[in-house]
């Protein structure tokens, strides 16, 4: 499978990935991606450590990530999102859009 | 003041079950040898404890790094057996599971379920050929000649060993089964 067929055929993101994504548009190191994702969803989502570590290697393989160059002295590896993984952000927001604007349209909104 | 428990577990998660317990009684472990807890006092649940099965071994490049990664999030590293570590988090700080998701449990658990299988099947292939062998050798002069028979028990002991590491990963598969059905609904 080549790379672009490969990003072709993404579904859904989790809603791990989603957050982590977000949180990444400013460079943040792994503690700090579960504050921003505890403090973002209010106290809903609390991502486990283990859970986050295995989804970081994953998006740094896909490129959805990258590791930022070190400044020497610190000790966390901080990481940012890339092109690609802003694009990937993008389409994931047209299609929670999709389902939303048919979720409101066929059952009515939240609260109705 | 330290206190020393010598105490088995097969189930790795009734043993975190039971270090939690220790833990609101007010009795943190702070290293574990094999079948060798040692506590010291501390306030009543002033930890959470969790055990996870690492990939490698926890001297392995990979499991450094992940430690490492664990530490920078609050996560404190007490001990480890093999390839299993022990590791603990601030009850304060909320609550604390290593996985969040489906997909990272069920990994957890088939990573624990390949290990039980994985001695389950060498007892078992040790046992069948130790019994093999004593049947062969089965003295028919004398019957009651233990000593000739010690492959023969050696291997029905392995059998029975491998037995249990079966029953050892039943629930475990049966934890898989029961995510991967949930998964098809909801994340």
């Amino acid at each position: 499978m080549n790379y672009l067929a490969e990003n072709t055929e993404i579904g859904a993101l989790t809603e791990a990935v989603f957050y982590i994504l977000l949180s990444l548009y400013s460079p943040m190191h792994g503690y700090g991606i579960m504050q921003n994702i505890r403090e973002l969803s209010d106290e809903r989502v609390n991502l486990g450590a283990g859970t986050l570590y295995g989804a970081i290697n994953t998006l740094l393989e896909r490129n959805w990530i990258r590791l930022l160059n070190r400044e020497k002295g610190s000790r966390r590896k901080e990481y940012e999102i890339t092109e690609l993984g802003k694009s990937i952000v993008k389409a994931e927001i047209k299609r929670l859009e999709e389902l939303l604007e048919n979720g409101k349209k066929i059952a009515g909104g939240a609260n109705q | 003041m330290k206190y020393i428990v010598r105490k088995a577990f097969w189930d790795y998660e009734k043993e975190e079950k039971w270090l939690n317990e220790m833990s609101a009684k007010g009795l943190a472990l702070t290293d574990y040898s094999w079948c060798r807890y040692v506590f010291e006092e501390t306030p009543q649940s002033e930890y959470t404890y969790r055990i996870e099965l690492l990939e490698n071994l926890p001297t392995h490049a990979e499991s450094i790094a992940y430690i490492k990664f664990l530490e920078e999030s609050g996560i404190e590293y007490v001990s480890s057996y093999m390839r299993w570590i022990y590791i603990r988090k601030k009850s304060s700080d909320g609550v604390f599971d290593i996985y969040s998701d489906a997909d990272s449990k069920i990994k957890h658990y088939k990573r624990v379920n390949t290990l039980w299988s994985t001695l389950m099947w060498s007892d078992f292939a040790i046992g069948l050929s130790n019994i093999i062998t004593g049947v062969k050798d089965v003295d028919k002069t004398n019957i009651w000649n233990s000593l000739k028979h010690i492959n023969l028990f050696s291997g029905i002991f392995l059998v029975i060993v491998g037995l249990l590491f079966f029953r050892l990963g039943s629930p475990i598969r049966k934890k898989i089964r029961k995510l991967q059905q949930e998964k098809i609904i909801s994340e």
